[in-house]
């Protein structure tokens, strides 16, 4: 609590409800969610499918209109990724990131010195002129990593960004990400049903649940930086949301 | 190590010219023969007496003949001028038709299925029609051609944006794409392939539909592909009949063929249908 009201409020959320369908087939997305994310904060969502996680990212994202409540940014960029890299197949890497650098008002003479620069952040310097089809699943999803910060957005909203990758290319991509987060003070709110992935990156992790979505409990992880997955204080956290997540099961 | 990739690199400068062509070259070499044997086989049988149907020889010495004279040539270019008119405007008005069509829902309950209806309409179908709105002219040709080609067009279009996934959709949202650079720097990208197909599809239609109409419409004093067909029956004039319908059939390949090219590169690139099946 005490960070929280040290850093300023990046997102705030005042009783988001957001339904689907209208009278006896409507499903209730998120029912009346309240949420706080501090500026610079790597927020965890974490949850069962349906419990509305990816909901709330599209939401905050604007790509969904709320049913009801409130939303507030502060006026700040938001860029998302998805857990399909969505790069465009008609263009290079480099063509993706140019063309997210050109839709975010990036003047065309410096465009390509930004692509350069961009790559060369996620050491993907040599693969500018390789087309999506060309990369393996990692590489596309660092590709879709650089285009999001291209946007030069101070939110990042993940939707299970590494769900699709092999534990290896995805402990990579973890400290990848941890670092580009440090180094650009982003603001994350990341989406995951891997309960070791929110602890190994979440500064807090909200569980969610359910018919209707809430959050369901919170923990702040109080892990050291730099982390690892299989490290026994993951591990101990990880255990018990774990637990939760299971408890959650039998009362449904 | 070093043998390897010499080899590799032999066969790169080697294969594209030499090995790939007579690759595709020689499956066609002896289809051709094939078919002009059985030609020969059914000419020499005396199913039908050879001012009627004249052997492979006699029309490849027409063919030879009037390629090397003037007149041939000059049909050539009436019929490719209209080709290349009436291509053009079925360009503009397919796309204009079928970006309107994606953007009002009741535009496309009004003329969705009137769209793939014309599009099954025999062209021909049409020529009574356009002769009497137009008599026997230019626009009466240029009319049908439209109307045969139009429709695949915008067809092509429509369902290129409609298969748009909406991942991608929602991918170019969040960059910040809407309106005019939605469309310009994804929706249209992402139909390209699907466009492209209704292209090739629209210029066979148009190919058809101007064939039709040159046999139909003749206009005094202008040779052109399909008058030349007409003509040629008028006389009785077999091989000449025969050796304009080869002209017609490579044209219309040809045209394809560079539609193919470029629809398989813009494929290619993308990682669809790279695979030998």
């Amino acid at each position: 609590m005490t960070t929280l009201t040290a850093a300023r409020t990046a997102i705030r959320v005042r009783g988001l409800i957001k339904s689907f369908g209208h009278g006896r087939g409507h499903t209730v997305a998120l029912g009346g969610l309240d949420l706080d994310v501090a500026e610079g904060q790597f927020l965890c969502l974490l949850g069962r499918s349906g419990c509305g996680k990816s909901t709330l990212l599209n939401v905050l994202a604007q790509l969904d209109e709320p049913t009801a409540g409130s939303v507030d940014l502060g006026g700040r960029k938001v860029a998302m990724m998805f857990q399909d890299a969505t790069l465009f197949p008609w263009l290079t890497a480099g063509g993706n990131i140019a063309l997210a650098l050109r839709l975010a008002g990036v003047p065309r003479s410096q465009r390509s010195a930004r692509v350069a620069e961009l790559l060369e952040l996620a050491h993907l310097g040599g693969l500018q002129q390789k087309r999506p089809h060309e990369l393996s699943g990692g590489m596309r999803q660092r590709v879709a990593l650089v285009r999001a910060l291209a946007q030069d957005a101070s939110v990042l909203l993940m939707d299970e960004p590494f769900g699709a990758l092999d534990a290896m290319t995805r402990d990579v991509l973890h400290d990848e990400l941890e670092r580009i987060w440090r180094e650009r003070r982003l603001t994350v709110v990341f989406v995951t049903h891997n309960v070791r992935e929110a602890v190994r990156l979440g500064d807090r992790v909200l569980l969610m649940a359910p018919s209707p979505g809430r959050v369901d409990a919170e923990l702040d992880v109080d892990v050291p930086r730099p982390r690892r997955i299989d490290s026994p204080e993951v591990g101990e956290r990880a255990r018990r949301l774990t637990d939760q997540l299971q408890a959650q099961g039998s009362m449904t | 190590m070093t043998a390897t990739t010499a080899t590799v690199e032999a066969d790169r400068g080697h294969r594209p010219i030499g090995r790939a062509l007579w690759a595709r070259l020689w499956p066609m070499t002896a289809a051709l023969v094939i078919a002009l044997t059985l030609w020969q086989l059914v000419a020499w049988s005396g199913f039908r007496p050879d001012y009627v149907l004249p052997d492979p020889l006699a029309v490849g010495k027409d063919l030879a003949d009037r390629l090397g004279g003037t007149e041939l040539w000059h049909a050539i270019g009436t019929t490719m001028r209209r080709a290349a008119v009436g291509f053009t405007l079925s360009i503009l008005v397919g796309t204009l038709v079928g970006l309107a069509v994606v953007k009002s829902r009741v535009l496309r309950t009004a003329v969705g299925s009137l769209i793939t209806g014309l599009q099954t309409m025999p062209s021909i179908a049409w020529f009574p029609l356009a002769i009497l709105l137009f008599q026997l002219s230019e626009q009466a040709i240029l009319f049908v051609v439209v109307l045969g080609a139009a429709p695949s067009i915008a067809n092509g279009l429509i369902s290129g944006i409609d298969d748009l996934s909406p991942q991608l959709l929602r991918a170019a949202r969040v960059l910040g794409a809407k309106g005019v650079s939605l469309y310009t720097s994804v929706v249209m990208p992402a139909a390209l392939p699907a466009y492209l197909a209704g292209l090739k599809q629209g210029w066979a239609f148009a190919w058809r539909s101007l064939m039709a109409g040159e046999l139909l419409v003749v206009i005094a004093n202008r040779p052109a592909l399909g008058t030349d067909l007409h003509f040629a029956r008028e006389f009785s004039d077999a091989p000449r009949l025969i050796a304009t319908m080869i002209v017609i059939l490579v044209i219309g390949m040809i045209v394809d063929g560079i539609f193919a090219t470029i629809a398989n590169g813009v494929r290619r690139r993308r990682g669809l249908g790279a695979l030998p099946l």
